[in-house]
C-alpha cells in the first residue's frame, strides 16, 4: 500500500498507466479501520496486477471533493488515470476483489 | 473445527461484548463472531453523554474498544466472521459464516444490531457517499466550512447534528414536527436551540436530494402548506431509526412484523439456548447501557441453562437405573406432599432406583419439553427416555407397577 497525498497523486493515480486502487479514508472513519487490514490483504495478493494506494481524507479534502468522494469509505478505481469505477459505503472486501478482476 | 463452544455470540456491539464479560467470566467458553472491527452503531457515534460513569462524557469508538478489551481480558475470544446461515434447533447450534467456516456451540446469544433505516427519498441512493451519509463521524471533516442538512429529530439526530457544527458553516435540521418540538432528549434539544450555527426547517420533510456526481441542493416540502423549497447544500445526514439487521434470521427465530427478535426478559428467544441482546431485540428503549444490560441478561440466563442442562443430563438420562422425576412447585401444596410420599417409596426401593427432584418455579424448561402442566407430576426415566407419565395423586401401587415394567427387558 502507497500512502498518497495531494502531493503525490497525480504522480501515483493520475499519471500511473494501468489500474490503481485507491483507499479513501479518515482517521474517525471506524468502518474505513475495519477495511484497510482486508484491502491491504488484496493488495499483497493482487501485486501483480494492481497498484493499491490509500489516502487520508480528512488531510486531503479538497483533493478528495475533486474525485467527489464525500463519504467514507470509498475505494476509487483508476485505470491509466481515468476513474473507472467506485465502490461506497457498506463496502465489503469481497465486492473489491469482484471489481478487481472485473477490471484487472 | 470439532471444538465446541459454549456460548456463540453473533455480533460484537455493546450487547454482543458484554455478554462475553459475562460469559467468559463464568468461565463459559465464549467466542464473539463479528464481521468487522467490535463496537456495532456504538462505534460510529461520536459523543456519549449518557453512559453511566462518564460525567464529562466518553466517544463511543473509546468505550467500545474499553468494552472490548473487558471482554478479551476475561477470555472471550473475538473473530472477525460474519454469520450467514444458522441451524438453531439441535442441541448443538451450528453456525456458519461468510469465510466458508462452520461453529458449533451450546448456546447462541444473537446481537446482530441495527443499522441506519433509509428513507428512499428521490437521489438518496444515487447520492450515497457523494454527500448523503448516515454516519457524522465517518463524514464530518468532509463538510468543513461547507453546509448540511440533517433529517431527522430523535437523539441521534440531534446529537450528531451539534457534532457537526464543528466543522460544518451551517448545520440544517429538518423536522416534521411544529415549531419547537423535538422527539430528542431535553438536554440536546436545549443545546441544539443555543447552537448558532444550528438552522431549523420545520412542519417538513425532505422530498428530493438533487446533484451532478455530488449533493448540491435539496427539496424541501412543508407538510401543512405542500410549499415545496429548494436549499442549496453540500450533505445531507439521516438520522431516521434504524432497523434491525436480521435478514439472516428469517425462518430461524421468532420475528416481529418489523423483523425485531422476540424475547422474553430473560432474553430467551422461542428456541431453547438461543438468546437474543440489544438493537435488533423488540424492547422499548435502543441505547448502549440498554444493550449492555440485554447481553448481561443472555449470558446469565445462558449459564443458569447450560448448568440445568448438565444436571439433567448426568443425572436422569445417563442415570444408571430407572429414575422417578418428581415435578413440584412450592405454591402447589398437593405437591409438597407428594414429594414426601415419593422419597418414602425411594428409600424403601434402595438402590433399584432414583429420585430427581425439579421445582418447576425455578427451572419451567424441563417441565415445558416433557409437556408437564399438571402440579404433581412423575415421570419415568428408563436408558435416557421418558416412558411413562402420571399426573396428580396416585398410590405406592401405580409407582410400582409402573416400575415394574420399564424393568421388563425390550
Amino acid at each position: 500500500m502507497i500512502e498518497v497525498d495531494k502531493k503525490t497523486f497525480e504522480e501515483e493515480v493520475l499519471k500511473a498507466e494501468g489500474l490503481v486502487v485507491v483507499d479513501f479514508w479518515s482517521p474517525k472513519c471506524e468502518p474505513c479501520k475495519e477495511l484497510a487490514p482486508q484491502v491491504a490483504e488484496l493488495a499483497e495478493k493482487y501485486q501483480d496486477k494492481a497498484k493499491f494506494c490509500m489516502l487520508d481524507t480528512a488531510s486531503n479534502r479538497r483533493l478528495a471533493i475533486s474525485q467527489k468522494v464525500l463519504g467514507l469509505p470509498t475505494i476509487g478505481f483508476y485505470k491509466d488515470g481515468e476513474k473507472v469505477a467506485e465502490l461506497t459505503k457498506d463496502v465489503a472486501v469481497e465486492d473489491i476483489e469482484a471489481k478487481l478482476n472485473e477490471l484487472a | 473445527m470439532s471444538e465446541t463452544y459454549d456460548i456463540i455470540v453473533v455480533g460484537g456491539g455493546p450487547a454482543g461484548l458484554a455478554a462475553g464479560i459475562y460469559g467468559s467470566r463464568s468461565r463459559l467458553k465464549t467466542v464473539i463472531l463479528q464481521k468487522g472491527t467490535p463496537g456495532g452503531q456504538a462505534a460510529t457515534t461520536a459523543e456519549l453523554e449518557n453512559y453511566p460513569g462518564f460525567p464529562r462524557g466518553t466517544t463511543g469508538p473509546e468505550l467500545m474498544k474499553a468494552m472490548r478489551e473487558h471482554a478479551e481480558s476475561f477470555g472471550t475470544e473475538i473473530l472477525k466472521e460474519e454469520a450467514i446461515d444458522l441451524d438453531l434447533d439441535g442441541e448443538i447450534k451450528v453456525v456458519q459464516t461468510k469465510s466458508g467456516k462452520e461453529y458449533k456451540g451450546k448456546i447462541v446469544i444473537l446481537a446482530p444490531g441495527a443499522a441506519p433505516r433509509t428513507l428512499n427519498i428521490k437521489g438518496e441512493k444515487e447520492l450515497r457517499g457523494k454527500g448523503v451519509s448516515y454516519c457524522a463521524t465517518c463524514d464530518a471533516d468532509f463538510f468543513e466550512e461547507l453546509d448540511v442538512v440533517v433529517v431527522g429529530n430523535g437523539d441521534a439526530a440531534i446529537e450528531e447534528a451539534i457534532y457537526l457544527t464543528k466543522f460544518a458553516e451551517t448545520v440544517t435540521i429538518i423536522v416534521i414536527h411544529d415549531q419547537g418540538t423535538l422527539d430528542c432528549n431535553k438536554v440536546s434539544a436545549e443545546k441544539a436551540f443555543a447552537n448558532p450555527k444550528i438552522k431549523w426547517v420545520w412542519n417538513s420533510v425532505l422530498e428530493e436530494i438533487k446533484g451532478d456526481g455530488i449533493v448540491e441542493s435539496v427539496l424541501i416540502k412543508n407538510i401543512k402548506t405542500n410549499e415545496i423549497a429548494e436549499l442549496e447544500t453540500n450533505g445531507v445526514f439521516f438520522f431516521v431509526g434504524t432497523v434491525p439487521k436480521t435478514d439472516f434470521l428469517k425462518g430461524k427465530a421468532l420475528l416481529n412484523e418489523q423483523g425485531y427478535i422476540l424475547t422474553n426478559e430473560r432474553m430467551e428467544t422461542s428456541l431453547p439456548g438461543v438468546y437474543a441482546a440489544g438493537d435488533a431485540r423488540d424492547k422499548y428503549l435502543r441505547q448502549v447501557i440498554t444493550a449492555a444490560g440485554d447481553g448481561a441478561v443472555a449470558a446469565f440466563a445462558a449459564e443458569k441453562y447450560l448448568a440445568e442442562e448438565e444436571s439433567f443430563t448426568e443425572q436422569v438420562l445417563k442415570a444408571d437405573k430407572p429414575v422417578l422425576v418428581a415435578f413440584w412447585a412450592p405454591q402447589v401444596e398437593e405437591s409438597i406432599a407428594i414429594i414426601a410420599e415419593l422419597e418414602k417409596i425411594a428409600d424403601k426401593l434402595g438402590d433399584a432406583v432414583k429420585l430427581v427432584k425439579i421445582d418447576t418455579y425455578r427451572n419451567e424448561r424441563v417441565a415445558k419439553r416433557y409437556q408437564i402442566e399438571k402440579m404433581p407430576s412423575v415421570l419415568f426415566f428408563s436408558r435416557g427416555k421418558a416412558a411413562a407419565k402420571i399426573s396428580g395423586s396416585f398410590n405406592e401401587e401405580t409407582i410400582l407397577s409402573h416400575l415394574k415394567a420399564l424393568n421388563q427387558p425390550e
